[in-house]
């Protein structure tokens, strides 16, 4: 390949992603002034939650025990260390609240709901259905991606919350009831040096990452390809796109938090 | 009823309509037909306002589609328009009945009662009753094409659009398709564009025939004006030849 064409594509490549990168941006906007103006539709909203939220529940809850459970394994083993077990319960729970919690839901749901989504709407394009709604006078930003966006912002907290807690009894099952610590230390500790703070960062993180996978898995539905190929290839750079970026924000998100929540 | 002028479409080099004009008569049903691929799917869904031209305009009923500025204007002009997709393009989360009910309470705003007479109305007349509470990937493809229908003129627009009636079909069903158009004209009395490549099948539903190719209407006429065509390319592709001035990519 010699530089020309190199240069050339390096070029278009360039291109192509700052055209994408801006249209994405602009159907968010449009998805989130579809949210709110009127009319709703609220079955829609329940239809997606359920399917992206409910659906999801179980799966959440068991990857949040053993979660839990391992952070116990590896959190006694590392503070035996120096002599202070005891913390185990406060290693248990910060983890899970500030970081593992929000960003393992965040991919989970990704994998589980986030490709469904995508291929859901990627079908619905290839099949002509989104022209169908659009020939009826209805929007299919307001009509299909506003209520998963919706759906993705209000259920990833939930979720997180849910692995939160049980992962905080998968520790505590573990440290109590394998490792031996006892109960009264491990809760009390966990109370005393777990904040509202570290809840709140934890909450606006999962927020986000609803946003993003909301975002991210309607934009790439909704601008699907021609044919199966065309679904096939928008399922799997909506769940990389998505987990990507998801630790890439959390880093920078963690960063700015931890800042904003010290003093 | 519906004016293409001089319409020209290109997707990144590659151009596809280059300088479309036509004129849809009231009340008749023209017929739009050319080789794969020549662009007869993209001129459909330039006159649904899906797609905007590069430069040209489109009027439907005396109202200019191209220029509307908003959505919501160009809502007003669909309003005239029903559409039979070419693989019926069903919600597959709905069942029949709501696919059905889907333009009046979604589109018109009916209340859901008002609503259910008149599915119930249309799906009598095109017999789909049996059907109404299945979902579309239970039915076959003859019937969804039908709920496809009673989707398209259960708002009784005066325009239906109508692409590749029977491509996928075997030829019963592509029959029944074109029967169904004829005995929903002699209803609903509308003005129909009909897209097809099946020639001289297609005949049978059609009072005017244009032909495209190469980004341009070359040849316009009644079905026996053009079985009578002069011109080598259409005549080509009527009797279906690999040699002619129609060349295969
Ligand atoms: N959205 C699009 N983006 C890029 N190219 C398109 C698009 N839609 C159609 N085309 C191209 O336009 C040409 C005409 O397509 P179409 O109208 O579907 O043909 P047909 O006459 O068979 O219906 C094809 O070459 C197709 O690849
Ligand atoms: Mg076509």
């Amino acid at each position: 390949m010699n530089l020309v064409s190199a240069t050339e594509r390096f070029g278009s490549l360039v291109i192509n992603s700052t055209e994408q990168w801006g249209r994405s941006w602009i159907f968010l906007y449009r998805t989130v002034l579809a949210l709110i103006k009127p009319p709703y539709r609220p079955y829609l909203y329940l239809q997606q939650l359920m399917m992206i939220g409910v659906n999801s529940t179980l799966v959440i809850a068991l990857i949040g025990l053993f979660t839990g459970a391992v952070l116990a394994v590896q959190g006694e083993y590392t503070l035996a260390k120096f002599g202070a077990t005891a913390y185990t319960g406060p290693a248990v729970a910060l983890s899970l609240i500030r970081e593992l919690g929000p960003v393992l839901t965040a991919l989970m749901l990704i994998g589980r709901a986030g490709s469904a989504v995508t291929a859901e709407l990627g079908i619905m394009r290839i099949t002509e259905q989104v022209d169908a709604l659009r020939s009826m006078a209805v929007d299919p930003i307001k009509y299909l991606m506003a209520p998963r966006l919706a759906a993705g912002l209000i259920a990833m907290p939930l979720l997180c919350g849910i692995f939160n807690v049980v992962g905080i009894f998968g520790g505590y099952c573990v440290a109590v009831g394998l490792l031996g610590l006892s109960p009264g230390t491990f809760m009390s500790e966990m109370t005393s040096a777990v904040g509202i703070v570290d809840v709140k960062s934890g909450f606006i993180k999962s927020a986000v990452f609803g946003l993003i996978f909301g975002w991210v898995s309607c934009y790439k539905g909704y601008t699907c390809g021609f044919g199966a190929q065309g679904v096939n290839k928008a399922t799997t750079q909506s769940v990389v796109t998505a987990s990507v970026a998801v630790l890439i924000v959390d880093y920078f998100l963690t960063s700015v938090l931890t800042r904003v929540f010290m003093d | 009823m519906i004016s293409v002028r001089n319409v020209h479409k290109r997707f990144g080099s590659q151009v596809v309509l280059d300088g479309v004009s036509i004129e849809i008569e009231p009340g008749k049903t023209t017929t739009v037909v050319g080789p794969s691929g020549v662009g007869k799917s993209v001129l459909l869904k330039l006159i649904m306002g899906i797609m905007t031209p590069d430069s040209g305009e489109i009027l439907i009923g005396g109202e200019n589609i191209t220029k509307a500025r908003s959505e919501a204007a160009k809502n007003d002009i669909r309003q005239q328009l029903g559409v039979l997709f070419q693989s019926a393009a069903l919600f597959d989360s709905l069942t029949i009945y709501d696919n059905i009910a889907f333009p009046l309470l979604e589109r018109s705003g009916l209340s859901s009662s008002k609503a259910h007479t008149k599915v119930l109305e249309i799906a009598e007349s095109l017999s789909l009753g049996a059907y109404l509470t299945n979902y579309p990937e239970q039915v076959s493809i003859g019937i969804r094409k039908r709920v496809g229908m009673a989707r398209a003129l259960i708002t009784e627009p005066k325009i239906l659009l109508v692409d590749e009636p029977n491509t996928g079909l075997d030829p019963l069903d592509g029959q029944e398709v074109y029967d169904l158009i004829n005995a929903c004209k002699n209803q609903w009395g509308f003005t129909g564009l009909v897209i097809s490549h099946e020639l001289p099948e297609v005949f049978q539903v059609s009072e005017r025939v244009a032909m495209i190719l190469g980004g341009k209407i070359i040849a316009e006429g009644t079905p026996a004006e053009m079985i009578a065509s002069a011109d080598p390319a259409v005549q080509q592709f009527l009797n279906g030849r690999t040699d002619g001035p129609i060349k295969i990519q």
